[in-house]
């Protein structure tokens, strides 16, 4: 009982499956859904792709409360800059912006990101931020506690210049793998597609997924399958 | 929207000036850096390895940058820190070629700034977390030096940092000598790297070697080195000792 008590005051943490992954014309990224703290499931279906601007979105893990400060002051510089600009920011500023949040207040901040998105010049480029606030333009990168789980998988099916479905498809499977063995990640599965039309949004909830080892198929009741195997007969 | 709001906007990216900071860990680490003198110049070699803990996370990081048209940096450590030490140096090397009076940094010039930038962040309990090697000629003057996260200096015919001190140092003092060509320094760096490969954890099959000579530097395309493991006592490790491995 007492580990229940503690569980609801410790600091929320994102445990997380976090994916950006470059494609043929823009990006596709892709996160998990639990908000835990502690052994407690505070959020089930957060959202952790933050917009930043039109064209730039944010993956974000590790200390929900950091990293989504960290993305609050980078979606106001990158407004001021937008607006100074006069036209949408590349993805490379919004990054290294990140970068210097992370990197001058690296002390304090426990938070994994990665910055994803489209602009004009480079067209579609993922950065990985990790810890300590290193940046690294990357064609795909992983991040959060799920991501230990997906270094092989990722190593064997990744090829550069997919198309958008094959793109889509890697990540959407990739999160609902790490989902099945990270207890700190689970939930939904969302994505986020951005390219020169720019970003749309897309939802897999967990009955969409598909199954792995040991996993089975979700029925009502279990009186349904008992009716499914010796079906009463039919009387007139 | 004036600029004395974006003015104070940027001190809080820069963080609270307030409380002391100090680097307490590093999070993304680059291995070892190896370098040798040669016949025409220096040449420098590092794998392309950035590991998070115990995980080979990135594997193809640059740890061997030119600075300015006479010098080569390599870094082992914090890569975060890495990339800051970068933006110093080139803002250094920017402000030298401002004043456009045909002198330029050299190799010496450009390792005491690098060894003051440490040695001040160390007094500050706030280290920077690296291991630099920074290589260059200058008028026909070759300069091969290191500094460490404590701001301890020196310069030799041979330097690495890291698990290098203790694996390729030993290979070098044995095997270097004045006038190695470009190739036998190529071959003796190799096989530095080959035996890190073999012993050192962290390190990744997948290196670049620099080269600065007076005419000026070139980084490699990374490539990837031979193993060997086709070695009777490999196949069979416990004949003659069963239970032993």
């Amino acid at each position: 009982m007492d580990s229940i008590s503690s569980d609801l005051n410790a600091p929320h943490s994102m445990g997380t499956t976090i994916i950006g992954v470059t494609y043929n014309g823009g990006v596709v990224l892709g996160a998990d859904s639990r908000t835990s703290t502690g052994m407690y499931v505070a959020n089930r279906a957060s959202d952790k792709i933050t917009q930043l601007t039109d064209n730039v979105y944010i993956c974000r893990s590790g200390s929900a409360a950091d990293s989504q400060i960290v993305s609050d002051y980078v979606r106001y510089y990158l407004h001021q800059h937008t607006i100074q600009l006069g036209q949408p920011s590349t993805v490379k500023v919004a990054a290294n912006l990140v970068r210097l949040v992370a990197y001058n207040n690296k002390n304090m901040l426990q938070t994994g990101m990665i910055v994803g998105g489209w602009d004009q010049y480079e067209g579609g480029k993922i950065y990985g931020i990790p810890l300590g606030g290193t940046v690294l333009e990357l064609p795909f990168t992983i991040g959060g506690s799920g991501s230990s789980y997906l270094y092989g998988f990722f190593d064997q099916v990744w090829k550069e210049g997919m198309t958008q479905e094959e793109a889509e498809k890697l990540v959407v499977k990739a999160v609902s793998l790490a989902i099945a063995r990270d207890g700190a990640s689970g939930g939904v599965v969302r994505t986020v597609t951005i390219n020169k039309d720019g970003a749309s949004r897309k939802f897999y909830p967990g009955d969409t997924l598909p199954l792995w080892h040991e996993e089975m198929e979700a029925h009502d009741s279990l009186l349904d399958i008992l009716s499914a195997a010796a079906p009463e007969p039919m009387v007139t | 929207m004036n600029f004395a709001d974006s003015a104070s906007a940027m001190k809080n990216l820069l963080g609270s000036e307030g409380d002391s900071q100090r680097t307490l860990y590093p999070y993304v680490t680059g291995t070892s850096v190896v370098a040798i003198k040669y016949k025409d110049g220096i040449l420098i070699a590092a794998d392309m390895g950035g590991s998070y803990g115990s995980t080979l996370r990135y594997k193809t990081v640059e740890r061997l940058k030119p600075v300015g048209k006479h010098s080569v940096i390599g870094a082992s450590g914090e890569i975060s820190d890495f990339q800051e030490i970068m933006r110093y140096l080139d803002e250094l090397i920017l402000y030298d070629n401002m004043w456009d009076d045909g002198n330029s940094l050299g190799p010496k010039e450009v390792h005491n700034y690098l060894t003051r930038v440490m040695y001040n962040r160390r007094n500050k309990f706030n280290p920077l977390w690296n291991s630099l090697v920074l290589g260059g000629v200058k008028n026909g003057q070759k300069y091969l030096g290191t500094v460490s996260m404590i701001g301890v200096q020196y310069e030799d015919s041979h330097v690495a940092t890291g698990f290098g001190n203790h694996l390729a140092r030993p290979i070098l003092r044995d095997e270097w000598h004045e006038n190695l060509t470009y190739e036998e320094g190529v071959k003796l760096l190799e096989k530095c790297m080959r035996v890190l490969l073999y012993r050192d954890r962290s390190a990744v099959n997948k290196l670049q070697i620099a080269k600065i000579t007076e005419e000026g530097f070139t980084i490699s395309q990374p490539y990837s080195l031979k193993t060997f493991w086709d070695f009777a006592a490999f196949k069979n490790p416990t004949v003659g000792a069963e239970g032993s491995w």
